[in-house]
């Protein structure tokens, strides 16, 4: 059984494939940011943004609503396009990312910009952050969810595990993590850099419930997130194996791409390439 | 001559018959009065529920109580996200192991994102005794007060952490408090005024004044009445509030005295009297003695003799007074 209609998925792809070309420009403005990591999972954002999360862009401290919380802030620039795509702020003010005055800054910063429920960056911390306002649901009796997306290269810190822990301790049912298992990290491949696997044994052995999706397939990501909802006296984590890159053949699977902008020529030919799919059609803005 | 308007206990200066209760019983008891009041106030833990005393806490209100086993790093954020959710949560540990090692969460998580969350530190300073120097915390308040939106205070005695503690409380924006293990003498009364960012003056004097914080405020007071009997006039000033910081009040007492002496359970370097000498070498230098740890760790042993060795005693406070005046 589905819970998205396949109109809804085919619509949700070509929003993916928008988002990612505005992230593109984004950075190509910006002069610097992460590339890899935003496209890699642009379609989670996507996902959450345009069918699974609960919000109200015009109300961003909407007692009732979903929070999502993002611990690896250095994708920033993915959450940002998708939020100016869910209407919290124009679109062209995503040319203003990491310049002086801008509500963009390099990793975000909650009190300067309405609708982000944490300041992230330094890695580890996010989840932990997600564990206190699902506990805080719990206390206020509230059913709005709490989610929460993890990179792999933060399993690294400790202070991952501690929440790890504490969520099961807590029973947080309400609380859906989602990893964005796409091997790379600064440094090199995670499993050279300091080996994570098994994921699936580690959450499963710490007391979470378990998904793995394909990160770039819509309907799996919108079916673990309402199977998720089902799960009583257990946190879920959904492990969504993601492409770093995705969407541009020069960047995909390269952790030389975590930590750098797309430069001009590169920027266009990322463009032509996510325009026209990667050459399977033919671009209208050739 | 003790301030009145401060009032002070009667007798304040038997310390013998005087009350003994620890700085951390008033932490307990006033958060649980603050709960009592507020019931967005929550509590969490590291596995240190009695000796913080926010077992207090747990016993009166169970389900607004968060036990987060030994993880400070995680409870520090486990509070940020409790107050973004609306919470008032106190995260309590010892002080060399939040804000010690939780640092970067407090950083950004707590202070950066402006989460109303309140840290107290318990056990801090040389007179944790026989524990010995890894959970004597001597560097907690330079390490606090560099950081922005950050309310920094080390009350002098049971009553006034309990006070300290509620106005934490009503505070909108992230505390440390700091607190000590050991019973110390209650020399305030619930009269005694109390006001974030105030500084008490407890006796006023002009030949030299003392600038003092946590239980070590006591031991100036009868350090000046010593002075007094040698003829020597030293104003006392309760600077309970480390950040911000009462420039008003420091600044009037090195102008009336023209030498101050700072005193503090904390490395000279970073704590509350280089706070002083930040506000005196900017508006109105005068020679500073500073009374702490002079740049070295701790050790075990009792208290009273922790504080004899490395200078913290009234003796020690008595010299440093004597040599501060020497060099107006």
């Amino acid at each position: 059984m589905s819970y998205i209609h396949d109109d809804k998925i085919k619509q949700l792809e070509e929003k993916a494939n928008e988002m990612r070309q505005d992230l593109i420009q984004m950075l190509l403005e910006a002069g610097s940011g992460h590339s890899a990591g935003p496209l890699g999972f642009m379609d989670v954002f996507c996902a959450l943004y345009f069918h699974v999360l609960k919000y109200d862009p015009k109300n961003p401290d909407w007692e009732d609503r979903d929070r999502f919380f993002l611990s690896h802030g250095h994708i920033a620039p993915g959450l940002y396009t998708a939020m100016a795509h869910a209407g919290y702020f124009p679109k062209k003010e995503l040319m203003t990312l990491r310049k002086f005055g801008t509500r963009l800054q390099g990793h975000p910063h909650r009190e300067t910009l309405p609708g982000l429920e944490s300041t992230s960056g330094p890695l580890g911390q996010g989840l932990s952050q997600a564990i206190g306002t699902a506990l805080a649901a719990k206390l206020d009796k509230k059913d709005y969810r709490v989610y929460c997306a993890v990179s792999d290269g933060e399993h690294d810190e400790g202070q991952t595990w501690e929440a790890v822990l504490c969520a099961a301790r807590y029973k947080l049912n309400n609380l859906t993590a989602i990893l964005d298992r796409n091997n790379i990290q600064i440094d090199g491949f995670t499993e050279d850099v300091m080996p994570l696997d098994s994921l699936v044994e580690k959450y499963s052995a710490f007391g979470w419930h378990v998904i793995e999706v394909d990160g770039h397939n819509i309907e799996q990501i919108v079916n673990a997130c309402e199977e998720a909802k089902a799960i009583y006296e257990k946190p879920t984590m959904i492990i969504a194996h993601t492409i770093p890159g995705k969407g541009v053949d020069f960047m995909e699977f390269k952790f030389e791409w975590h930590g750098k902008p797309p430069n001009k020529e590169e920027a266009k030919e990322s463009l032509n390439q996510l325009r026209t799919l990667g050459g399977k059609i033919k671009s209208e803005h050739e | 001559m003790i301030n009145e308007e401060m009032n002070l206990v009667e007798n304040l200066f038997d310390e013998e018959r005087m009350e003994k209760v620890p700085t951390r019983n008033g932490f307990g008891e006033g958060l649980v009065n603050s709960g009592k009041k507020n019931e967005n106030v929550v509590a969490l833990c590291a596995d240190l529920t009695d000796s913080t005393r926010i077992s207090f806490f747990q016993k009166e209100f169970p389900e607004r109580y968060f036990e987060m086993g030994i993880s400070e790093q995680n409870m520090a954020s486990v509070a940020a996200g409790m107050a973004v959710a609306g919470k008032i949560p106190f995260i309590s540990s010892y002080g060399v192991f939040s804000p010690g090692r939780n640092w970067d969460q407090i950083r950004v998580n707590v202070c950066y994102n402006n989460a109303n969350v309140k840290i107290a530190g318990a056990h801090t300073g040389i007179s944790v005794g026989p524990d010995g120097a890894t959970h004597q915390a001597l560097e907690d308040i330079a390490i606090t007060r560099c950081l922005p939106n950050l309310i920094v205070m080390a009350p002098a005695d049971y009553l006034e952490t309990k006070k300290a503690v509620e106005a934490a409380a009503e505070h909108k924006g992230p505390v440390y408090i700091r607190f000590a293990r050991e019973k110390d003498p209650v020399f305030t009364t619930e009269k005694t005024p109390f006001e974030i960012g105030k500084a008490n003056l407890l006796k006023d004097g002009n030949d030299a004044a003392i600038v003092a914080c946590g239980p070590l405020v006591y031991k100036a007071l009868i350090a000046a009445k010593k002075l007094e009997e040698e003829g020597i006039s030293v104003l006392v000033l309760n600077n309970h509030t480390i950040k911000p910081i009462d420039e008003d009040a420091i600044l009037e007492a090195a102008k009336k005295t023209g030498a101050i002496v700072t005193v503090e359970e904390h490395q000279v370097n970073g704590g509350m009297g280089s706070a002083v000498c930040e506000v005196l070498s900017k508006n109105h230098p005068v020679p500073v003695e500073m009374v702490g740890m002079q740049d070295s760790f701790g050790e075990s042993g009792a208290p009273e003799e922790l504080l004899e060795k490395y200078g913290m005693s009234v003796d020690g406070i008595l010299e440093a007074v004597k040599k501060a005046i020497k060099r107006k």
